[in-house]
């Protein structure tokens, strides 16, 4: 457990970036993470005062506050129809309750994990970060950054209607993932499919063939093992690379299928 | 730093150490239900509920419950003994070292889901671990007390 020597609530996001700038101290999140290091920090900065643990419905996007939990995101039913339950099923599979109560959306996206389940579904649902002083920015340009002493305060998923899928493999249940892909489609941009935990953070392949929603399976085939060849794994001790490459394409293959069942449903409810 | 919130119903203002853990501050106050497990935030053995919704107290700081509610086991002694009583007639508690964080995620299971099915009691307790059972006495013993909830709803 890291100590601290001062708890701060913040007033203001002003106030929490002024004082992040110091090396020495530093924002919670849900402190899941956060709790596991043995870091001394002069000052730890609460966001919990500052309104930012709402889901925002707007015409073009979802706004989701940074102290959002995994928890609240999970229940939340505009965001589980919007997206085909992709967010409950990235999020559902993290510990426990108690565990997705705590921990924050703003936590998971700004430590950019590795492992983390969200990071892997937001980007493929093209998400967007707002940054205090570094303004809005792709989710995908976010992952690559640095780390620097910015606030995310929140991130917007727009509404662009997509089909979207998320899948993951786990050794044991509610343990970090082995390979977690999500897939989505939407007509104009094609299909855009996020692999995480590789082990490394998740990386995205954009691909536009096939053009349309519903690929048979000699198609979802190939779709898989174009996705496969662009992406690169490692080892660990969950699993070797060879194994997380074999895991990729089946695991590519089954958000293809579940997103082509999404598609013929929406054809047949018009 | 001074922290005023309400422990078990009781109003309490106290002075805490900045990063004392809610966990080892309730202990403080006589909540020895609350327990430390593996300190990885997996066991579920430190559940309290803070403002109705349960969260490890392992992870969470002291300084964080300012204003609000928090609810350990003691604070739930009529509906921990009932449910408690169904485990007990299931053989479902062995050591016992996991039932109060247990109980008191299924305490708030029971608020929170309405009429939850099997795959939706296994998902919600995944976060509490036994390490003397497999989890099928707790199950039998959670489908025992919501059919007995059932019954005194319809009745």
């Amino acid at each position: 457990m890291f100590h601290a020597k001062n708890y701060v609530l913040a007033e203001s996001l002003e106030e929490a970036w002024q004082l992040n700038q110091k090396r020495t101290n530093k924002i919670l999140g849900g402190m899941a993470w956060m709790k596991m290091s043995k870091q001394n920090y002069q000052s730890v900065i609460d966001l919990s005062a500052l309104h930012l643990d709402q889901i925002e419905e707007q015409e073009d996007a979802f706004s989701i506050g940074c102290m959002v939990s995994l928890h609240t995101m999970e229940t939340d039913s505009r965001l589980d129809t919007y997206f085909h339950g992709a967010i409950r099923e990235s999020v559902r599979h993290i510990v426990g309750v108690q565990f997705r109560n705590c921990a924050t959306v703003g936590g998971s996206i700004f430590g950019r994990f590795g492992f983390s389940d969200v990071l892997t579904c937001f980007m493929a649902l093209d998400a967007q970060v707002e940054l205090y002083k570094g303004g809005i920015l792709p989710l995908r340009q976010f992952a690559s950054m640095p780390y620097d002493n910015d606030i995310l305060v929140r991130i917007l998923l727009p509404k662009k209607g997509k089909l979207v899928s998320y899948q993951s493999m786990r050794n044991t249940a509610t343990d970090f993932p082995v390979l977690a892909v999500a897939a989505s489609f939407d007509p104009q941009d094609g299909w855009l499919i996020c692999v995480g935990a590789r082990p490394g953070k998740a990386a995205a392949v954009v691909c536009q063939e096939p053009h349309f929603s519903c690929p048979d399976d000699n198609q979802a085939e190939q779709l898989a093992s174009f996705v496969q060849g662009q992406v690169s794994f490692g080892s660990n001790m969950r699993a070797s690379a060879a194994y997380r490459s074999h895991l990729c394409k089946v695991l590519v293959k089954r958000a293809v299928k579940e997103i082509a069942a999404q598609s013929s449903e929406k054809r047949e409810s018009l | 730093m001074t922290i005023k919130f309400w422990l078990n119903g009781k109003l309490i203002e106290d002075i805490i150490s900045d990063d004392i853990l809610l966990l080892d501050y309730v202990r403080t106050k006589g909540c020895y239900s609350v327990k430390r497990g593996c300190e990885t935030a997996n066991c579920g053995l430190c559940t309290v509920l803070v403002e109705d919704k349960p969260v490890l107290s392992c992870s969470t700081l002291a300084a964080r419950v300012n204003g609000k509610h928090v609810t350990t086991l003691e604070g739930l002694q009529e509906e921990a003994e009932e449910f408690g009583a169904f485990l007990a007639d299931q053989g479902a508690e062995q050591c016992g070292f996991c039932n109060p964080g247990f109980i008191m995620n299924v305490l708030a299971m029971v608020k929170e889901l309405s009429d939850p099915t099997e795959e939706e009691i296994r998902e919600y307790l995944a976060g509490n671990l036994c390490r003397c059972s497999g989890f099928v006495g707790q199950e039998r013993a959670i489908q025992a007390y919501l059919s007995k909830k059932k019954k005194e709803v319809s009745a």
